[in-house]
């Protein structure tokens, strides 16, 4: 049965992997302006013309 | 309005009807000047996708802005009220741009660098309407940013307002963070009780069940000792105050539920309660972020500061100089140019004065003063440069002092919510519950039974399906609502809202379109030529009636007027080709006056009456129909600054037992709002739009600010209404009602979950399986319920963006122009 307990330490670290960049990205700001990224991906980009 | 809707020319850049006087420019048609100039700006720089992405994207460009209107931007002290951080080469600031409405704006104003070679980089964030800029301060100056940014037309917002405390509200992330350890722990808590439950009878070997407990307490440490802080917090600051709000019986649940949960582990005599537990935090988070987003684009709290400029031109020596409004000195002068707003009471000393004080008085015409008369703060100048000596300084203004009362800054007190009240009698009735259970097993000599049923009872007790009824249901009808262009403070609104029996308007602004009269036309027909030397009359005249005739004629080339002679406040005339003409008003020419309606002017042409022109506000679209869908529900009445040239229309509109009132201070709006609250039951709701309205606004129940578009300025209030949906206001109201039906039935519901668990609880037979199905089966269901019903609901009254085809369209021009 430890290899139950083994795998529970895997998993929850897994899980906390996916907390940290959960909260990594809200640190980042990704959750701040949810309308413009959205928009922001659909623009081409252009040569510059100078 | 209609008929000319039909064959109407719309603008290229702004989607503005086009009068006759439009513009071509390469196939292209663009209302006026200002238009045009962006659009060739635009085209000059390569960065015409902007008309790709959405048609007719921009803003009305007819009022210019002047040349050297940025020049304060120059100064030093000024720049380091804007400047976030510079290292003398590099330099970032953020600026409010409410022009901002859709995608082409977001791409245009990121590729502003193409304008301006020194700006480095641009980001816009729409949530907030802000665009933050980094640029060269060697190649350009904060001036020319902010020039470049008008030259397209997307002026910053700087008002005096900037000046004082900088405004860096840091957004809060801690819910986000919150509600991401609560989930995780939860979830994990779950996964690790799941055997503990389906072991069967026997159970999980030692050291696994060990294990299992050993991560679960571990992961529980930081839901109560950080997720579900904010329980804890407003439930004490409750109790400070001796007030058990619905914070209170959630913190105590939450309390003993982990209490008894440790105990249980480490006596080793059950697995606790741990899974339940962490759900509800998590659940109960999720709804108090939904019913807490707010709008972070506006702002609710605005001052008279956010309405006066930074800084004004003063004539020093000979020479004019910006200098920031709040240094300005009694004596100072100081040039007012069209469309300015006079910052301080002066005297006239130069210029033909014509000032609109619909804002600040409600006063729908402007008013011309000669020189040498006062004018007062707040009034915004509409024809040429004024030069005005400075009476008094920006803070003891006439404005200023009205604002700085005492009646004026009181803090509305907060109503009790109905799920305070609510969850107050259900922890009594609870408490009683469980001293009768416990009292019961103690006679019956069991003692451990005793304590198991008093703890799980009051575990049971926390009435977090309420709350999450409560916070479900109002943050989705706040979504429903904004979708409608109806922003409401906080979610307490909603239920103000609900309570609302009498609705008191604003007429200028409100009820009636500013600055935009209507004109009708009565008697002999007027061909071409008649046309023409009437407006050639009336273009010599400053008077807005005139102004308002003249724009309804549109005639472009003007003949010369000899011997024009004006009348003050009666009328005007001047011979043209030969012709008499004398325009005014009835006493003027001499003429019975036709009908109540409006004012009139009355035009003679060699002595002989040709006709005249009924001048009258313009009513906002669908307000009569509003007036006439409230009358039955509610008591109406309308509060107006203004003189009573509308009081038949509105009287009739109303119905003869309504107040309509004129002429009124802005202490009397507030008053006439205070009596209607001593005297009646239900709330008072204010709907207004100017600085005259601010008290009346804050003393009411619900006071919601009217805007033409969600760039002009609004007092302080609780919900800010697009103009354009002032019409579903009937509709916004029974809304708030179903609110609180809803939450009403969803409590029923959590009322059966409750019952279904006392009952376990009160025999002492709670076990943490029967808690882990009931939670997630109570929050699911309430949550379901809560957003289905108020989906259902606002289908109902026709509020859903689905049920309204046009929705988009009419969203896009409603925002993007204030004229129908």
């Amino acid at each position: 049965m430890g290899i139950i307990i083994l795998l529970i330490i895997v998993s929850v670290s897994i899980a906390g992997g996916f907390l940290a960049a959960f909260l990594w990205s809200v640190n980042d700001g990704q959750f701040d302006d949810d309308i413009s990224p959205a928009q922001r991906i659909l623009f081409e980009k252009q040569p510059e013309n100078k | 309005m209609s008929a000319s809707l039909k064959h109407a020319t719309l603008c290229y850049h702004c989607g503005n009807e086009c009068s006759d006087l439009h513009i071509h420019q390469e196939e292209k048609i663009f209302c006026c000047e200002g238009c045009k100039t962006v659009y060739e700006i635009l085209n000059k720089n390569g960065l015409c996708d902007y008309y790709a992405f959405n048609e007719s994207p921009g803003q009305t460009q007819k009022i210019n802005i002047r040349k050297d209107k940025y020049a304060f931007l120059d100064k030093e002290d000024v720049q380091a009220q804007f400047i976030q951080f510079s290292n003398g080469k590099m330099a970032q600031v953020t600026f409010y741009l409410p022009q901002m409405h859709c995608s082409s704006c977001l791409w245009l104003l990121e590729n502003i660098h193409r304008i301006n070679q020194g700006i480095l980089s641009s980001t816009v964030n729409f949530t907030k309407k802000e665009a933050f800029l980094v640029f060269n301060q060697q190649e350009t100056s904060l001036r020319e940013v902010v020039e470049s940014l008008a030259s397209i037309g997307y002026e910053p917002h700087i008002s005096l307002h900037n000046l004082g405390e900088r405004n860096t509200k840091a957004l809060d992330r801690t819910r986000w963070y919150k509600i991401g350890v609560a989930g995780f722990a939860f979830s994990n808590i779950m996964i690790m009780s799941l055997p503990e439950y389906f072991s069967g009878s026997g159970g999980l070997e030692h050291n696994v069940a060990m294990a299992f407990q050993v991560f679960i307490v571990l992961l529980s440490v930081p839901v109560i000792f950080y997720s579900a802080q904010e329980f804890f917090v407003t439930a004490w600051k409750g109790l400070r105050n001796r007030y058990l709000n619905i914070d209170a019986p959630v913190a105590l649940a939450l309390v003993i539920t982990y209490g008894r949960s440790l105990y249980e582990v480490f006596s080793g005599t059950g697995s606790g309660y741990f899974d339940s537990m962490s759900g509800i935090v998590f659940f109960m988070l999720v709804g108090r972020w939904l019913q807490d987003r707010t709008y972070q684009a506006i702002s609710f709290d605005r001052d008279f500061k956010s309405f006066f400029p930074i800084a004004v031109n003063v004539v020093k020596e000979g020479q004019v100089q910006p200098v920031r409004v709040d240094e300005l000195r009694p004596d100072d002068i100081i040039q007012v140019h069209a469309h300015e707003i006079i910052p301080v009471d002066a005297i006239l000393s130069k210029g033909k004065a014509e000032i609109d004080y619909s804002f600040v008085s409600g006063e729908s015409l402007p008013i011309t003063a000669q020189p040498g008369e006062m004018v007062y703060a707040g009034g915004k100048q509409l024809g040429g440069m004024l030069e005005l000596i400075v009476v008094k300084g920006v803070s003891q203004s006439y404005l200023t002092n009205l604002w700085n009362k005492d009646v004026f800054k009181r803090k509305k007190a907060a109503a009790t919510p109905v799920i305070d009240t609510i969850s107050t009698y259900f922890t009594y009735v609870v408490f009683v519950i469980g001293a009768i259970a416990g009292t019961y097993w103690y006679l019956q000599g069991e003692t451990q039974l005793m304590w198991n049923a008093i703890t799980t009872i009051l575990i049971v007790a926390c009435p977090c399906a309420l709350l999450l009824s409560a916070n479900f249901t109002n943050g989705n009808i706040l979504r429903i609502l904004s979708m409608n262009k109806f922003y409401l403070r906080s979610p307490e609104m909603i239920e103000a809202l609900s309570k609302i029996k009498h609705i008191v308007f604003d007429k200028t602004g409100t009820l009636t379109q500013n600055r935009k009269l209507r004109i009708v036309y009565s008697g002999q027909v007027l061909d071409a030529d008649t046309k023409r030397v009437l407006a050639s009359v009336l273009q010599q005249s400053n008077h807005p009636a005139s102004k308002a005739i003249f724009d309804y004629l549109s005639i472009a080339n003007c003949i010369p007027v000899e011997h024009f002679k004006v009348t003050e406040g009666q009328g005007i005339e001047g011979w043209v080709n030969e012709q008499h003409i004398k325009v005014g008003s009835p006493e003027f020419t001499g003429t019975k006056r036709i009908s109540a309606e409006g004012s009139q002017v009355v035009v003679l042409m060699d002595g002989r009456y040709t006709g005249h022109f009924a001048v009258s506000n313009t009513y906002r679209f669908g307000v009569f129909h509003l007036i006439n869908k409230l009358k039955s529900q509610f008591g109406l009445s309308v509060i107006s600054g203004d003189n009573d040239a509308e009081l038949a229309t509105l009287k009739g509109a109303l119905g003869d037992e309504s107040k309509v009132l004129f002429n009124q201070s802005p202490e009397e709006k507030l008053h006439f709002i205070q009596a209607l609250q001593g005297h009646q039951d239900g709330g008072v709701m204010m709907i207004g739009d100017g600085l005259n309205d601010a008290g009346a606004l804050r003393q009411s129940d619900a006071g919601i600010a009217v805007t033409d578009s969600n760039n002009t300025f609004t007092p302080s209030s609780d919900g800010i209404i697009d103009a354009s949906r002032l019409s579903y206001l009937d509709k916004f109201l029974e809304f708030a009602a179903d609110g609180k039906k809803i939450i009403m039935f969803s409590f029923v519901i959590s009322i059966i979950y409750n019952v279904i668990g006392l009952y376990f609880a009160v025999q002492g037979i709670l076990s943490p399986m029967i808690a882990a199905i009931l939670m997630p089966c109570s929050s699911i269901s309430i949550i379901l319920i809560t957003y289905g019903m108020s989906e259902v609901m606002a289908r109902k009254r026709g509020l859903h963006p689905e049920a309204d085809k046009d929705f988009k369209t009419q969203n896009n021009s409603a925002w993007a122009s204030s004229s129908y």
